[in-house]
């Protein structure tokens, strides 16, 4: 019934499927661990209490996202031998050892101080529990840092030879780590993460200023979330564009797809605002253009000659119209966060920050758009590098294991219904403990009994709210 | 002399499944007996002894996994395509027991769904561990560096042995654990579990170290060819002895001591598979030899593992501490 056509693309199907839903989690815990840290930190040294609530509020919040992220990134780690096992093997030698040192300098990093950040403040004391939050939020950044590097090696992979059995074998170690497009991808990510984090704390505050329940803490973290938005959109705006410069020298045909360029244009590329391209017949249909910007973009000269998709064979020409619109997508989100930073600036001049309704409104709707431009993000730069898994070396079409085609569809449906179940009902949970209000009277969600006396003097009642986890 | 980069890295993924296995097996463990203790209080405690360290336990997956991938990127890319289904089947599980821990606590209503979330997450990530160690004693055809057979030859009467064998296994690790971690009531039922548990454990054990000489002219040789012989008559003496001390611990009260004697019972077992495994990775198609990456990427790796390792269980020791003694029924985590 399947042939072989078919299992590639079921895999193809099952490792976007689920590398989609774990990158969620790594964005939102990324940048909330590094929160979680500041918010400690901050408690440490100036004693106000504000920071120790919000950091209790967050951390509960945490603990679930982190959970979803952990289960659904071991999924990942198995599914290169289930799924890939071609690809396992031949780049193997050159990605394997960058992901064990992941696992060795982060993830043990990760799982062995979250305990003690979660649940061992009484027992540590409030230095050593700094330290292990911190320890947290570094790991998660170590642990971006190698899987980055290993994505950018698919990417623009450097620094290998090839031996007898058809293996990559790694010859530079520094070349493979910091591969031409690595520096740029750990960089517009890490914002991305921090960036998607701001959003969604920026979100809660908001919600929590319309409904008026708290205003000291909503206050609080709707300024700093807002602060963050305004300083890091900017720069991710920048970094995305030279992340863009850095493509066009070693991924042109990406970028080809991502302009919707399939005519060379010898003096000058439009820069195509809209359209809809037609990859059938090698055109974009209804396009709004702007002459020359690309190339004043990309070249930085109005008259600079690109080349387009007509210079690139059909059958090494990645699917055009998710990349085009997935970049859009992207990008025009990147413009709406740099809105968003703007008029909080604006109010915050005038000293309505917490108050205008108009730009809570704003950050609440756009509290999940870091998700989405993540995932825009993710999809541009994962559809826009096929046919190929080792940009230019090793097609996907040759990748994947010799598996039945019914054992992979069988996976992908099992996936799919567990995926929506559990973290459906763990986006539920999150939403639920994000509109808890931070200072809420009524009995905590799962009464499981809080050891609160006694460990910070002074503070013990307040952190009586809902559902967080004992200190 | 020449360094035998792949011998040393065998080396090193055996260790690190063998802390898996005795580590998130105790926690597993926890889970399986779950649906035995129907009280609520009593289920928050089981939980909240297992809770702070858990996920760090877990992590020895992901560097056996990882590991392998790295090292001996010819095993990975046979035996996870010859074990796919077992494979996906305990990642889901480990999904549903591993969100369980935070989910129980958020809800009321849906509390039952994550006891169950938990207990059969744990039981079917076990189950099928067993299943797919046994698969693997029993051999996996490989052709052109690639699985040759189909996506059902995993499952047989043996291999299904080796699931319940290592389900009743990881509920005796789970019992002890128990018995080490908590107080009153609780404690005494887990003594009863490690009791039966103990007993059927070792027999599991004698009937598989039985059986699996059969399977395979290879591990006959092993078993009983010199120098191996040696350790095929210390060992069921050895088990004997742990045996006694998990229940000379029982009876004595001396908490610690099953604990750390069913430790020992699942590292002589660990021994057992290694050395009628030796020196294949994948028997009797790969040797260690066969299926390591080049020396480059073993020497790159290993000097972080040199290094990092240490300070792993040097920190990891320290979260054990930092949470140690009795589980105060009145305190929890959560
Ligand atoms: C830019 C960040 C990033 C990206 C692109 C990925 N991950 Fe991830 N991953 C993380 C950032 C992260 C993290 C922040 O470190 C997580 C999230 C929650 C957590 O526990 O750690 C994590 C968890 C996590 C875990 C669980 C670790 C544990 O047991 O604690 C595994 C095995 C993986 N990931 C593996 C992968 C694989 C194979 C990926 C590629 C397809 C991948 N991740 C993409
Ligand atoms: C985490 C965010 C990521 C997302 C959302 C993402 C998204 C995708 C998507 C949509 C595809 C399918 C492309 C297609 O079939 O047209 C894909 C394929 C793939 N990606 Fe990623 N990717 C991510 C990260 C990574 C990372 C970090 C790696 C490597 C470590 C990776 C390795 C692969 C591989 C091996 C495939 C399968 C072969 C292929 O179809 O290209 N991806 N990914
Ligand atoms: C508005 C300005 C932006 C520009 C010009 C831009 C540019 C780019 C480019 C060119 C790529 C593809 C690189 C490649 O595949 O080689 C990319 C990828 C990506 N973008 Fe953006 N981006 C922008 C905004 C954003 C925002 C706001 C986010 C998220 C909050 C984001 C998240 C990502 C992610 C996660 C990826 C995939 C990982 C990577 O390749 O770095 N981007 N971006």
């Amino acid at each position: 019934m399947f042939d072989n056509f078919d299992a590639v693309l079921l895999a193809r199907a099952q490792f976007a499927f689920t590398v989609s839903f774990h990158i969620i989690f790594p964005a939102f815990s990324i940048g909330l661990a590094s929160y979680l840290a500041v918010l400690n930190g901050l408690y440490l040294w100036t004693k106000k209490e504000v920071y120790y609530e919000l950091f209790n509020f967050w951390k509960t919040i945490f603990a679930v996202a982190f959970g979803m992220g952990v289960v659904s990134g071991i999924v990942m780690a198995y599914q290169f031998g289930t799924n890939w096992s071609v690809f396992s093997d031949k780049a193997g030698p050159v990605i394997g050892p960058l992901m064990g040192y992941e696992v060795m300098t982060a993830f043990f990093l990760e799982a062995g101080f979250l305990g003690v950040m979660l649940f061992g403040r009484a027992r540590v004391g409030p230095v050593l529990h700094f330290f292990a939050t911190f320890m947290v939020a570094v790991g998660t950044l170590i642990s971006a840092t190698w899987i980055l590097a290993v994505n950018s090696w698919m990417q623009t992979p450097a620094g290998f030879g090839m031996n007898d059995k058809g293996q990559f074998i790694p010859l530079d170690w520094w070349a493979v780590i910091f591969n031409p497009s690595f520096p740029y991808r750990l960089v517009h990510m890490v914002l991305a993460a921090y960036l998607t984090t701001a959003l969604v704390v920026g979100g809660v505050g908001a919600w929590h200023l319309l409904r008026k329940t708290a205003p000291r803490r909503a206050g609080k973290m709707f300024s700093m979330a807002m602060g963050m938005v305004a300083i890091v959109a900017p720069i991710q705006i920048f970094a995305g564009d030279a992340h863009g410069l850095n493509t066009l020298e070693h991924q042109p045909v990406k970028i080809m797809a991502m302009e919707g360029h399939f005519d060379s244009h010898p003096d000058g590329a439009p820069l195509i605002l809209f359209g809809i391209p037609d990859q059938q017949n090698q055109r974009v249909d209804y396009a709004v253009q702007i002459p020359k910007l690309s190339s004043l973009i990309l070249k930085h000269d109005l008259n600079a000659p690109m080349a387009g998709l007509d210079t690139v064979p059909r059958e090494l020409q990645p699917p055009v119209a998710v990349v085009f619109w997935s970049f859009r997508i992207m990008v025009g989100l990147g413009f709406a966060m740099l809105g968003l930073g703007l008029f909080s600036l604006w109010t915050r001049y005038r000293g309505t920050l917490t108050t205008n309704v108009w730009l809570h409104r704003l950050a609440v709707a756009m509290g999940p758009a870091g998700f989405v431009a993540v995932l825009a993000g993710w999809v541009t730069t994962e559809v826009g590098r096929q046919p190929y898994t080792v940009y230019g070396h090793l097609l996907t079409s040759q990748s994947h294991s010799a598996i039945e085609a019914p054992a992979v569809a069988t996976s992908l449906i099992l996936f799919i219904i567990v995926y929506f179940f559990v973290f459906g009902s763990g986006t539920f949970y999150l939403l639920r403990l994000m509109a808890r209000l931070p200072r809420d009277p009524t009995p905590e969600i799962g009464d499981a009994p809080i050891r609160t006396a006694g460990i910070v003097p002074g503070v013990a009642s307040p952190h009586r709210d809902g559902g967080h986890h004992g200190h | 002399m020449v360094i035998d980069y792949a011998f040393i890295w065998a080396a090193i993924i055996a260790f690190a499944i063998l802390a898996y296995v005795i580590l998130d097996g105790f926690d597993l463990g926890v889970g399986i007996l779950f649906p035995a203790f129907k009280d609520k209080h009593d289920r928050d405690q089981m939980m909240n002894s297992v809770a702070p360290v858990w996920d760090g336990n877990e992590t020895w997956l992901v560097l056996g996994g990882g590991g392998l991938l790295a090292v001996f990127p010819l095993a990975y890319a046979t035996i996870l395509p010859a074990l796919y289904m077992p494979i996906i089947l305990m990642l889901i599980g480990l999904i549903f027991r591993g969100v369980a821990f935070e989910y129980r606590w958020r809800t009321h209503r849906w509390r039952g769904v994550w006891d169950v979330a938990f207990a059969g997450g744990s039981i079917v990530a076990a189950l099928m561990q067993g299943i797919a160690l046994g698969a693997l004693v029993q051999g996996i055809p490989v052709v052109n560096r690639a699985y040759a057979g189909g996506w059902w030859d995993w499952l047989t009467p043996f291999s299904i042995g080796t699931g319940v064998a290592l389900v009743i296994g990881y509920g005796l690790l789970g019992a002890t654990w128990l018995v080490f971690k908590t107080v009153g009531p609780l404690r005494l039922r887990a003594q009863q579990f490690a009791m039966s548990a103990a007993v059927l454990t070792v027999l599991a054990m004698g009937v598989f170290s039985l059986w699996t000489p059969w399977l395979k002219p290879h591990y006959l040789d092993r078993w009983f060819g010199f120098p191996t012989l040696i350790f095929s008559v210390i060992v069921p003496v050895l088990v004997l002895v742990c045996l006694y001390l998990i229940f000379k611990g029982l009876r004595d009260n001396q908490d610690w001591l099953p604990f750390v004697a069913s430790l020992a019972l699942f590292t002589l077992g660990f021994a057992g598979i290694g050395i009628s495994f030796y020196p294949y990775m994948v028997p009797t198609a790969l040797t260690i030899w066969d299926a390591a990456a080049p020396d480059s990427s073993l020497k790159f790796l290993l000097v972080g593992a040199v290094v990092l390792v240490p300070i792993i269980l040097l920190y990891t020791g320290y979260a054990y501490w930092v949470f140690r003694g009795k589980i105060n029924p009145e305190e929890g985590y959560h």
